[in-house]
């Protein structure tokens, strides 16, 4: 009896592990010689957006994040990306083009694994459902106010939007705080590492 | 240590977990709603940020397959394998905290991903300091159920105990690997291929072994009669023990996840649909020559139902699966609609099976309210019907209207009457679990009988 019930638990082992070999482990080996980067080193190339945040919301800016350089856009990219996952945006919106149904056109590069291969990725939000587009080449689509405008409420830039709207990213005079910004942030840096122009559709 | 003698069945543990399953349960439901008012744009709460619908949909997801799902297979554990091993669990204190620190876990989770701590892994949103709790509890659950069966007598093991006791090795496994590695050290399009495979095991080695070990045991037990074939018994379990592990990327497709992966989940997901076939044949098997029991027991009649959604799934999938069919439907609420049909079509559908069985048993009296209860499974069943279709459909707008490269407004507009349709469905579906919320209580409430005068099967027999 006891060694009869025993291969039911190995049986449980064995095949969980050659499952986690063949869709797990194999991709990981596979894509292990793509380089990994830190918060810190894809925030060496700080993004012009960010700059440009530091002279639309000066004193926003200047109290939350100070100079505009890379210490303050990991900070803001780190943060930028936590609040982005507590709301839960990458259930409603995308980050990855794929090469069929036109993406391309509509928003730019199809994606490729090299692009996630930074600790901004850890944990990889790729998400699996689209209600809004996908933002994995958002970067300078639109203007730090767009963003600050729509996070504030998204129906006055968009108005068949059903995106919630996010008051509590902005401070009494409804400028963004601190979280606020590091979202837009965080947005405006989504895809800023394609060169190329981004799909002419939205 | 046991002076008194042990019961068999400690029906407390099993009763209180019936009772948090149903009390997340509404809370899920109503978190669902809400967020369904989103896409009306008439959310409810606009501007709270406790009750934001991204996080309000976290509530919704998890509520539904721990809160829920994974109380009321406890509670069928706690029923069945006592009675399978005629051995009493490991240990009733051990229960007792199992089911507190189940509960907790469950609180935890829903003011963690209320308050932003919530972790960007599908199904696995628990926020991550909840997690060591979460892997305390599943072994202590495992060693709780599996020495019961490790000290069975009984000359053969039945293969509900094959499903139970391979889920007790996947499911810690699962959850580890789901939110630990994508979180911590395999970052990007890699770290996806985990969580695909969390995603995909989550559902495939814990909900259903574990939904499927339960039916191997009731059904055989309301119908009064062996299950069909015990070969067939044989090729379903090793068919999905085999194949059901390696399929997770196909929750990734046509995504920077190197495409052996991909092609090698879409190959073994198409063979695990063709092993769940004669699963079911075995079931409807079992079911010749007593269909009447459809009609008379409502337990019975919930597990078949259930089981023609999870046939209607399995060959959804087979064709969905494909990178034809992912062009136009990944992304859109065909998913949505899939996911809907597979957790609640199927699994909340076999516990409300459990529901309707257990619940007389651990009161020790007859439903109060039966029509209440016929009237919860016609509701129930119409609103996920009409909530499946619709989001079928609205999928394939979606998909369509993307393709044509037309304004991403014109799919969202082109989607607001599918989402009405869908709030209405909800709707639907809600008022038939008040009716069974009610019924549950004025049960609970109502004379008291001997457990002995409640046959099997009998506690349901006059709904018509």
């Amino acid at each position: 009896m006891e060694k009869f019930g025993a291969s039911f638990l190995i049986a449980g082992v064995v095949t969980f592990f050659l499952g986690f070999f063949l869709q797990g482990a194999m991709p990981v080996m596979t894509l292990s010689s793509l380089p990994t980067q830190t918060i810190e080193e894809v925030a060496q190339d700080v993004s012009p957006h960010f700059v440009q945040l530091a002279s639309d919301y000066p004193e926003e800016f200047k109290k939350y994040f100070g100079e505009p350089n890379p210490e303050s856009f990991a900070k803001a990219l780190d943060m930028g990306r936590d609040w982005y996952i507590a709301e839960a945006c990458w259930h409603c919106h995308s980050q990855f083009v794929r090469p069929v149904s036109n993406e391309d056109l509509r928003f730019g590069k199809v994606s490729t694994a090299d692009e996630y291969q930074n600790e901004l990725h850890l944990p990889q939000l790729f998400g699996t459902r689209r209600v809004g587009p996908d933002l994995s080449r958002l970067a300078g689509k639109y203007s730090n106010d767009w963003h600050a405008a729509h996070l504030y409420k998204p129906t006055s830039v968009v108005p068949y939007s059903v995106m919630p709207e996010y008051p509590w990213y902005f401070d009494e005079n409804k400028r963004p705080n601190e979280r606020g910004l590091a979202l837009i942030a965080y947005l405006q840096w989504l895809g800023s590492w394609v060169d190329e122009d981004g799909g002419g559709a939205q | 240590m046991q002076a008194v003698e042990r019961q068999l069945v400690n029906h407390d543990l099993v009763r209180f977990h019936l009772i948090a399953s149903a009390t997340f349960m509404a809370i899920s439901m109503l978190g669902g709603l809400a967020y369904s008012f989103q896409f009306n744009q008439l959310y409810p709460f606009p501007g709270v940020e406790w009750l934001s619908p991204g996080r309000v949909r976290m509530v919704h997801t998890n509520m539904a397959a721990y809160g829920f799902i994974a109380n009321a297979f406890i509670a069928g554990l706690l029923f069945a394998i006592p009675r399978l091993t005629r051995k009493p669990i490991f240990s009733d204190a051990l229960g007792w905290v199992i089911f507190g620190a189940w509960n907790l876990i469950m609180v935890l989770t829903i003011v963690g991903i209320l308050a932003g701590y919530a972790q960007a892994v599908e199904w696995g949103e628990t926020p991550i300091f909840v997690d060591p709790l979460v892997m305390v509890g599943l072994v202590l659950l495992v060693i709780n159920m599996s020495v019961p069966i490790f000290r069975s007598e009984e000359s053969g093991m039945y293969v509900s105990l094959w499903y139970f006791l391979a889920a007790f090795a996947w499911t810690g496994l699962v959850y580890f690997m789901g939110n630990y590695l994508p979180q911590f050290w395999v970052p990007g399009a890699a770290g996806a291929a985990i969580t695909g495979l969390f995603i995909h095991d989550l559902v495939g080695l814990f909900v259903t072994p574990i939904g499927w070990g339960l039916m191997y045991f009731f059904v055989p037990v309301l119908l009064r009669k062996p299950i069909w074939s015990h070969a067939l018994s044989l090729i379903g379990f090793w068919g999905i023990a085999f194949f059901y592990p390696m399929q997770g990327v196909h929750h990734f497709l046509l995504s920077p996840i190197p495409m052996y992966a991909q092609y090698g989940a879409v190959v073994a997901t198409i063979a695990v649909e063709i092993v769940v076939i004669t699963v079911i044949v075995n079931f409807f098997g079992t079911l010749h020559g007593r269909s009447e029991a459809v009609r008379g027991n409502l337990a019975i009649r919930w597990f078949y139902t259930g089981m023609i959604m999870y046939a209607l799934t399995c060959l959804q999938c087979a064709f969905q699966v494909t990178l034809t069919f992912q062009k136009i439907i990944h992304f859109t609420d065909w998913v949505v609609a899939h996911a809907h049909m597979v957790m609640f079509g199927v699994f909340g559908f076999w516990i409300f099976g459990f529901f309707v069985e257990l619940w007389p048993r651990v009161y020790q009296r007859p439903w109060a309210t039966p029509r209440l209860l016929t009237a919860h499974y016609w509701l129930t069943l119409i609103g996920l019907v009409l909530m499946v279709v619709d989001l079928t459909g609205a999928g394939l707008v979606q998909g369509y209207v993307w393709r044509s490269l037309a304004h991403w407004g014109d799919s969202v507009i082109a989607s607001m009457p599918f989402w009405t349709v869908r709030t209405v469905s909800g709707l639907m579906i809600i008022s038939g679990q008040a009716c069974f919320l009610y019924a549950l209580w004025a049960t609970a409430r109502g004379p008291a009988r001997s457990r002995d005068s409640l046959p099997v099967g009998v506690a349901t027999e006059p709904i018509g």
